[in-house]
């Protein structure tokens, strides 16, 4: 008889429960204030949570909630004060610069702005292909056969045609499906996006919420996704975390939250979202 | 009579090197007398454009190549510096959405109010310190900001703060219709809706008429009366703000438009985007800007611009929603 | 797939229109691509080169430094061919007003200026390009590193910086090609170099720090490039501008430079150059015995040379901005 039958109810949740893909634990991480030096500004405040393999999760506040500091914090641009990020085997606070290639080879981001995002004096082609030599150790010709497979997941068909182009070429619908296809191409575990369509035209934002959600399924893909808009967390999360001057104030099922929020911040911000019917 | 008529007004952009862009195409509005007026269109619409011909401020490479802008009957297209400098004041003024930015960051807000009311002041009227802080404190509580804010400097400010302080510049000289240029795109969605609420509030008790110039939808429909569409230079569709959002006639544009919104509450959320790629504004196409990307289109959309057709209180420019007359006899269409 | 774009359609209300429809409008583009894509492909520094002045040429200022500058080259290597006389030898009737057989007169010791003035033009060009490459590549290495790592690296060498920016330029040339007691023309090249690259590296400096901060860098590292290919394979690209802004500066400075140190007599004044020809003319009080050409030829190829440098950065913004160097 092995010892796994003999585990029942709760116990058998715990143990069927995946293993987290990253764990933020009661990080704290405050900068020193520009005026009077003595004086903290705490960005981020004892905040815990986990993503699980292909969960997407919102981190959603206004400006200063602290939540771009978290981004920060988990790809260790920033090390936190206490606390410990742990992704895999990696203790994501104390890494060096060769160690952080390695979580990169796991992490990808898509920022939010696709205008800064791509280099102005590369094409495509370059900056798609660069994950693809660097992580999968490809060929020049292998990694331009990727580029083009990368171009049309992401909807820029001809992919032959869009990997010649210079980003100025692009409209910024486009250029954000680059960073996207640039992201994927080393195939991370997690993806942060940072806002990725808030610099959008509202007509595009869709597209690329879509294609985000199914990469995120064909994949298998974890997605931190950060935002101030309610809407596209909808649309995007299973699970999101309402961040208020660097705490979290809530978190749970997106459809739940948004329908049923119980911190009065929460309410504020579904208030401030202004709707089409009158 | 309007207090504002714009006749067929075009304007392009023509750099030294690169393509013209037409960013204006034969732009017919009218406005009333404290109407509040909301412009939604996307990038590359126009619509800020606009917003710049209308109080007169477009700089080069932009050039307006033809039509008037009737302010209150004269046309201020072709005012000279001082008229114009004279029509600011209970005229025409412009609040955008860098202005936040536009504060000098070494003067406190009580000097930079004093420098406007000084620089436009009438014969007789003196602005010592006194009466700037006296009008200053009037002004700023208009915008909801304590008095205290005339002795700080703009980056003691927070965003919101400091566009309220351009807001209240603005209306210093008790404009008759004020452009607000995306006002609150750069702020935070809590401050926004705050704000939002700033200027709702002020246009109703103050009665300025307002243009509202902005690529969100849902803020347009809640503050103001009446809302035009703009696509590729063009107003596609006029009417009143209520019934946008409901059934009846629409641009197929708009109510594509309509279905990238939602409410995060909803029990089923579900958005849509419009296919294809924005317009290209250096191609000079005849037909409908909208039709490449319009799923109703038909022959007539790709040959005949369509005019503003009104029915009752709206405005639709659609040969599908409201045909005026067939275009053409006959419509050949030769493939090679 | 029908496209209806750049296509051209008359219309005319009430009779029959015939439309003209594309069935595809992506095969033009895609053989435009191809045949861009198969071009024999020249090595890298050529192309370059290439096209940078072809890029130059569309500014008019550009285009007339470009000429003086070609002037200047064509000279320099046609020195043999074009030199009317030997430059050193001294076989002329001295102090000569410009006559038929020696066009711009001759020296004191009997040289003909002409010829002097030409191969001259091989030194100036040699010293200034030299001079200029020179102190570019250490304004870049100094300014990329400084920009690139703060902290105390970047104290350090913008201390440096500094500190060579205040030092007066000229007299401290002085101090240090006297201490060399060496006058050759690659030690006047060397000096000039090691102390013109301040001013350069401080705008590469900031120009860095302002790059690196933009997410196009910190989006390099996340596709796993490394430190010195995130440097000059993303960073350095945006700078070619102020890269050949500051060499075509420094290169000014130089040919300035190295006609007053040899004008003051700290190279070897028996090597044929601009600057020496000013030396000897002053030695021989060219203005009290009334050859003014030994004065003012000199000077208006110092002025003319520099002047081709100047107006060639003119035209430099357009080098690093693809979208300027589209049309």
């Amino acid at each position: 008889m092995s010892e796994i039958e003999e585990i029942e109810g709760p116990l058998l949740a715990i143990a069927m429960e995946p293993v987290p893909l990253m764990i933020f634990d009661q990080v704290t991480k405050s900068y020193r204030s520009k005026r009077g030096k003595k004086e903290k500004l705490i960005a981020v405040d004892n905040v815990s949570f986990e993503i699980a393999p292909g969960e997407a999760v919102g981190l959603v506040g206004a400006s200063g909630s602290g939540k771009s500091t978290i981004a920060r914090l988990i790809t260790g641009l920033e090390k936190p004060d206490t606390g410990r990020i742990i992704f895999g085997d990696f203790s994501v606070g104390k890494l060096g610069h060769r160690e952080l290639r390695n979580l990169y080879s796991m992490v990808q981001m898509v920022f939010q702005d696709p205008y800064g995002a791509l280099n102005p004096v590369h094409s495509v082609e370059y900056a798609v292909s660069r994950p693809c030599i660097n992580y999968l150790g490809m060929s020049i010709s292998q990694a331009t056969r990727r580029v083009e497979e990368l171009l049309d997941r992401v909807g820029l068909t001809p992919a032959r045609q869009f990997a010649e182009k210079m980003p100025h070429q692009l409209s910024g619908g486009q250029r954000q499906r680059v960073v996207i296809a640039r992201a994927l191409a080393c195939e991370p575990k997690l993806l942060i996006a940072d806002e990725p369509v808030s610099m959008l035209d509202v007509s595009l934002r869709a597209g690329v919420l879509r294609l985000l959600t199914e990469l995120q399924n064909e994949h298998g893909l974890s997605l931190l996704y950060i935002t101030h808009d309610l809407l596209s967390a909808r649309v995007l999360t299973d699970r999101i975390l309402v961040l208020n001057k660097g705490g979290v104030v809530e978190e749970g099922v997106t459809k739940q939250v948004l329908q049923n929020p119980k911190d009065p911040y929460t309410v504020k911000l579904l208030d401030s979202v202004a709707t089409l019917d009158k | 009579m309007p207090i504002l008529e714009i006749e067929g007004l075009n304007v392009c952009y023509r750099p030294e090197r690169g393509v013209r862009i037409s960013a204006v195409r034969d732009l017919d509005i009218s406005l009333e007398r404290g109407e509040f007026v909301g412009i939604v269109g996307e990038s590359g619409s126009g619509k800020s454009t606009l917003g710049f011909a209308i109080t007169r401020m477009l700089r080069p490479p932009a050039v307006i190549e033809s039509g008037a802008v009737k302010f209150k009957g004269t046309n201020i297209l072709e005012l000279t510096g001082s008229e114009l400098r004279n029509q600011r004041r209970g005229g025409l003024a412009l609040v955008l959405q860098s202005g936040m930015n536009a504060l000098n960051p070494v003067r406190s807000i009580s000097k930079q109010l004093g420098d406007v009311l000084k620089a436009h002041s009438q014969k007789g009227e003196h602005w010592g310190r006194s009466e700037v802080r006296a009008r200053g404190g009037e002004l700023l509580s208009m915008v909801e900001l304590d008095s205290e804010v005339l002795d700080r400097y703009p980056h003691e400010l927070s965003g919101g703060m400091r566009q309220r302080v351009a807001i209240a510049l603005a209306l210093s000289l008790e404009p008759e219709l004020v452009v607000f240029d995306e006002p609150t795109t750069a702020l935070d969605v809590i401050v926004q809706a705050s704000v939002m609420e700033t200027i709702k509030s002020l246009q109703r008790s103050r009665g300025f008429t307002a243009i509202l110039i902005s690529h969100d939808m849902s803020v347009v429909l809640d503050a103001t009366d009446r809302t035009l569409v703009m696509y590729a230079g063009r107003v596609v569709e006029d009417q009143p703000s209520k019934t946008v959002a409901s059934a009846g006639i629409h641009h197929p544009y708009t109510e594509a438009l309509m279905k990238c919104y939602a409410d995060p509450r909803a029990d089923k959320v579900e958005l849509q985007d419009i296919g294809g790629t924005p317009p290209d504004l250096s191609i000079e196409v005849a037909g409908c800007s909208f039709a490449p990307r319009c799923s109703f289109a038909s022959k007539v959309c790709f040959l005949e611009t369509p005019s503003l057709v009104r029915s009752e209180l709206i405005q639709v420019a659609c040969h599908v929603r409201l045909p005026v007359s067939p275009m053409a006899k006959e419509v050949k269409v030769v493939r090679n | 797939m029908i496209s209806f774009r750049n296509k051209r359609r008359d219309i005319i209300k009430g009779v029959t229109v015939e439309i003209v429809v594309a069935e595809d409008d992506a095969r033009p583009l895609n053989e435009e691509s191809k045949s861009s894509y198969n071009r024999p492909k020249l090595p890298g520094p050529f192309v370059f080169i290439l096209r940078a002045v072809s890029t130059l040429w569309r500014n008019k200022k550009s285009r007339v430094g470009l000429v003086i500058l070609g002037f200047f080259i064509f000279v320099s290597v046609m020195a043999p061919i074009l030199a009317p006389h030997s430059a050193t030898a001294t076989n002329f009737k001295p102090y000569q007003n410009p006559n038929a057989t020696n066009w711009l007169g001759t020296t004191g010791n009997g040289q003909d200026v002409l010829s002097q003035m030409i191969y001259g033009t091989r030194v100036s060009l040699l010293v200034g390009l030299g001079a200029g490459l020179l102190a570019t590549l250490i304004a870049l290495s100094i300014g990329l590193v400084s920009g690139y790592r703060p902290g105390i690296v970047d104290e350090v060498l913008s201390f440096t910086t500094n500190l060579a920016l205040v030092l007066p330029g000229l007299p401290l040339m002085i101090v240090i090609a006297t201490y060399l007691r060496s006058n050759s023309m690659w030690m006047i090249l060397f000096v000039i170099g090691f102390t013109g690259w301040a001013t350069g590296a401080r705008v590469i400096r900031s120009q860095t720090a302002t790059l690196r901060s933009r997410d196009f860098v910190s989006a390099a590292s996340f596709s796993g490039e490394r430190l010195l290919r995130v440097v000059f394979k993303e960073i350095l690209p945006n700078m070619v501008s102020l890269a050949a802004a500051s060499f075509f500066g420094a290169a000014t400075a130089a040919v300035i430079a190295a006609s007053s140190l040899e004008f003051l007599g700290i190279g070897n004044p028996n090597t044929v150059s601009w600057g020496s020809i000013l030396y000897w003319a002053e030695n021989d009080n060219a203005f009290l015995t009334g050859q003014w050409v030994l004065v003012f030829a000199p000077g208006i190829a110092i002025v003319l040379l520099s002047l081709s440098f100047i107006l060639i950065n003119f035209g430099i913004d357009t080098l690093s901005n693809p979208r300027l160097r589209e049309k």
